[in-house]
């Protein structure tokens, strides 16, 4: 199995989410893995969103061509597909059965504070699903897989 | 040009072509199988909130309703926390399968669009795509020019079997070929940004929604206004979220609406460049268009038989180009040969000429006749060699000559010799290489020697000629030319049936098949009209010139067939009537694709006499598809020399042959051939005015006399013998 593997990305979460000043920044690594859905590469996007589903940040948005973005609904919905929102932040779509791994610095004040991570994603000539899965970021629910109900097979994530 | 780009193009692309065509023709079956499985309402009859609300019921967790180009319907949901996909009716909303798109197709597309290569791929398939138009433009230029003009480009053709195959195709199929290949191009353009594709509409999310507890959706007004046959999708809003709003994309734009109001709450339309390139894609992958589809999917099919009948040309045109060593460019030589040959035995001379000027330290350039260049920078002579091809016609290398001749600028005129080659028992001996001379003649072209003329491959006269212009350019010239004999395949004499022997005129029907003990289990390849060399063995020192018969049957019947009448002084004749079943004799082939029926469905008449029914009945033996064709035969006796009695009955019977006319000779109501066609002169006119075309095999006077009574027959239609053969509608096979 292929692995792919996004650059670990500083992310300076803290300032655009009005958080209290940076103390700590924490590694964390998101391992999605799809299903064999069967179909050409899926186009992804990892953001997250506070506990009613409100579109906080983008966390990386695997697929090259941003015509095909807006079939990630809410994320496009949230983040207004602005490019601002998703720049250095994007890869190539995942082909069907391989695995995502995505590896970035979160502030600690993100976890245990009742956000949300979610996945939209979207297969050329196949559905669109809006929020694939959707998994609350805690440290208890860290290195537990949990199971998406569209392409995503599991995403699992570990500090 | 067009010629060298043709042919070089289409090697050059024909594999990456034939993968995308076939790989094209299978995708554009989908639209077609899609919309038989597929029910379709009248325009007006269903709208959106129609079937939403039959959907709803079916589906509580409806999440999303998709409608392809082809008009399948798709309902995409979540139930106990697994999504699926179903096809459902459109006039029920029930489900009628779980919709699982093709693995194959998925398969296919990618082959056709990228080779499976990713970008670099799809650069590929798009430059294959332009050397598609290029091709289908440049082979329509060629065949314009083959056909002598563009009024003239649905023309009945000749020519040997890979070449009426890749004209006939082509011509059926170019229109959607570069239908496809031109949509094509314009889709890999846009694919890479080198062409606007345009921007499906994307309105702006609404900031405020009503809020209001969400009513049923087939009570949302604009919903009710949209038409099922114009939907492209319609998000359903989260069941318990209140802010939430239907998104729809239809052919014409695309917005949101209030789960509660049923109102816009924003609307945008495509933009045209966007609509543009939705059609253009239609016209492309006929979805939506499926009859389109399925033509550019028969026309698809077409392409790998023009890339190998086109490869099978090309290499055919490579080995019979005469192999001249030291050939000089066009635009450096000093002296220049055109040559006019059908069979290439008049190349054998031209090189022995072309050598023989190298030696003396000229530069010297030799090409067949038609491509006389307008200008040649540097010569200072012009030869031409030529044959005759039948009766006073152009061979198949020189046919254009004449033509091209009226455009040559009179500063290029050049000092010019003409050498005619032919055999002097054929009344027009040497006919066309006199119309050339005279041609020539009458332009001010002025004589650099005489013209002159080799009967029968005279070795001597061609001495005696290079004498002669040896004295004029002020070297030695020695020409000696001895025609190599042709390579031969041994063939054994499986049957015969002999007529006539009562009348004088001992005729025998010949079968022969291929020498197993030879080795060669097949026989070469040839078709009912072509001929057939036979050399007769030898016994004295004198050098046998192969004797031509006409071939009675294509290769593919198994066996070759000829019709020989014994002449009282033939050698040849003699030996073959003489041969026991199971001999042997040594033969080539000689293509001879200008006699033949034409391509097509027009009337064909069939005039002969005596064993000039052999090619006749080969053409009617394959006419299995039945065009009208009209035999005029004439023998002496219908007791002795009625030449493929039972034969020609049983073709009556099966309607290869439509009407058999039949005169003899040697019988109280004594009638020949031109007899019975002056009878039937207004059947005759009436075949003209439907195109009808005439191949007339036979000895020469019954040629001459059949060629003198047309004439007078077709007079009242102001038209004569020489009009229907410059539209090649007349052909004659005369020994």
């Amino acid at each position: 199995m292929k692995n792919l593997m996004a650059t670990a990305l500083a992310l300076t979460l803290a300032a655009t989410l009005a958080l209290p000043p940076l103390a700590q920044a924490r590694e964390v690594t998101f391992t999605t893995e799809l299903t064999n859905y069967g179909g050409d590469g899926a186009y992804l996007a990892l953001y997250l969103t506070d506990g009613d589903g409100k579109y906080q940040k983008t966390l990386w948005v695997a697929g090259e061509k941003s015509k095909y973005y807006k079939h990630l609904r809410d994320w496009a919905r949230g983040s207004g597909q602005r490019s601002d929102e998703y720049d250095g932040l994007t890869g190539a779509s995942v082909a069907s059965g391989r695995t995502l791994d995505l590896t970035l610095d979160l502030p600690d004040e993100l976890i245990d504070a009742g956000y949300e991570v979610r996945v939209d994603t979207a297969v050329e000539d196949m559905r669109d699903n809006r929020a694939d899965i959707i998994v609350p970021l805690t440290s208890e629910g860290a290195d537990q897989p949990v199971s998406g109900k569209g392409y995503v097979q599991s995403l699992r994530y570990t500090f | 040009m067009p010629r060298s780009l043709h042919s070089l193009l289409g090697l050059t692309a024909a594999v990456f072509i034939i993968v995308i065509s076939l790989s094209g023709a299978v995708l554009s079956l989908n639209p077609a199988l899609e919309r038989v499985e597929t029910v379709i309402p009248a325009s007006g009859q269903v709208s959106v909130a129609e079937l939403g609300g039959k959907v709803a019921q079916h589906y509580p967790g409806a999440e999303q309703i998709q409608r392809t180009s082809s008009g399948t319907l798709i309902v995409y949901y979540t139930q106990d926390g697994r999504s699926g996909a179903d096809r459902v009716n459109p006039e029920t909303g029930q489900g009628i399968a779980p919709y699982v798109p093709s693995a194959f197709s998925r398969w296919v597309k990618n082959l056709h669009r990228s080779f499976f290569l990713g970008s670099a791929g799809r650069a590929v398939a798009g430059i294959a795509a332009l050397a598609m138009v290029i091709l289908s433009i440049s082979g329509t230029l060629l065949l314009a020019a083959r056909l002598g003009g563009w009024h003239q480009l649905l023309r009945p053709v000749r020519g040997n079997l890979s070449q009426r195959l890749h004209i006939e195709l082509s011509r059926a199929a170019v229109l959607a070929l570069l239908l496809s290949a031109l949509t094509g191009v314009y889709l890999s353009t846009s694919t890479f940004g080198l062409v606007p594709e345009g921007v499906e509409a994307e309105p702006e999310f609404p900031l405020k929604v009503s809020g209001a507890p969400p009513a049923a959706i087939d009570t949302l007004s604009a919903l009710k206004t949209i038409d099922l046959n114009t939907l492209h999708e319609l998000v359903f809003p989260y069941p318990d979220d209140p802010e939430d709003v239907y998104s729809l994309t239809t052919d014409q734009g695309a917005g949101y609406i209030d789960q509660a109001s049923g109102e816009w709450l924003s609307y945008r339309p495509h933009d045209v460049t966007y609509r543009l390139h939705e059609f253009i894609k239609m016209l492309h992958t006929g979805e939506g268009l499926w009859w389109l589809g399925l033509i550019l999917s028969v026309a698809a099919l077409t392409v790998p038989v023009m890339a190998v009948t086109g490869t099978l040309i090309w290499w055919a045109r490579q080995r019979s180009k005469p192999r001249i060593a030291d050939n000089s460019h066009a635009n450096t030589a000093d002296s220049v040969i055109l040559v006019g040959s059908e069979g290439n035995t008049t190349w054998g001379f031209a090189r022995v000429l072309h050598d023989s000027l190298v030696q003396a330290g000229h530069r010297v350039h030799s090409a067949p006749m038609n491509q006389l260049a307008p200008h040649y920078r540097h010569a200072q002579r012009l030869f031409i060699l030529t044959a005759t091809y039948g009766d006073g016609d152009a061979p198949a290398s020189a046919n254009r000559f004449l033509t091209r001749l009226d455009n040559i600028p009179q500063a290029s005129i050049l000092p010019v010799a003409v050498l005619g080659f032919g055999d002097q028992q054929f009344p027009r001996f040497c006919g066309f290489a006199k119309d050339v001379e005279a041609s020539l003649a009458a332009r001010g072209w002025p004589q650099l020697l005489a013209f002159d003329t080799i009967n029968r491959q005279s070795p001597q006269a061609f001495t005696r000629w290079g004498n002669a212009l040896g004295n004029i350019l002020g070297t030695e010239l020695t020409l000696t030319h001895a025609p190599k004999p042709p390579s031969t395949t041994t063939l054994v004499l499986t049957d015969r049936v002999i007529y006539g022997t009562d009348v004088q005129a001992p005729t025998a029907v010949l079968r022969f098949k291929a020498d197993e003990h030879g080795g060669k289990t097949s026989l070469p390849y040839f078709e009912a009209g072509d001929l057939v060399g036979i050399l007769p063995p030898t016994c004295q020192p004198k050098r046998q010139t192969p004797r031509l018969y006409s071939l009675a049957s294509a290769s593919t019947d198994g066996s070759l067939e000829i019709c020989v009448r014994q002449h009282p002084s033939g050698l040849c004749s003699r030996f073959l009537h003489e041969l026991p079943l199971g001999g042997t004799i040594e033969a080539f082939i000689q293509p001879n694709p200008n006699f033949r029926p034409a391509t097509g469905r027009m009337p064909t008449v069939l005039i002969g006499a005596g064993t000039g029914i052999g090619p006749l009945m080969g053409f009617i033996r394959h006419n299995t598809y039945h065009r009208p064709m009209y035999l005029y035969w004439g023998g002496r006796n219908p007791q002795s020399d009625f030449l493929y009695k039972p034969e020609l009955m049983t073709y009556l019977a099966d309607k290869r042959l439509t009407q058999l006319n039949t005169s003899f000779s040697r019988i109280e109501q004594r009638a020949y051939v031109q007899d019975k066609l002056r009878d039937d002169a207004p059947e005759i006119r009436q075949l003209i005015d439907k195109g009808a075309q005439f191949l007339v095999c036979g000895g020469r006077d019954m040629a001459a006399n059949v060629m003198a009574t047309l004439e007078d027959i077709i007079a009242p239609l102001g038209i004569n013998v020489a009009t229907l053969k410059s539209q090649g509608r007349y052909r004659e096979d005369v020994y």
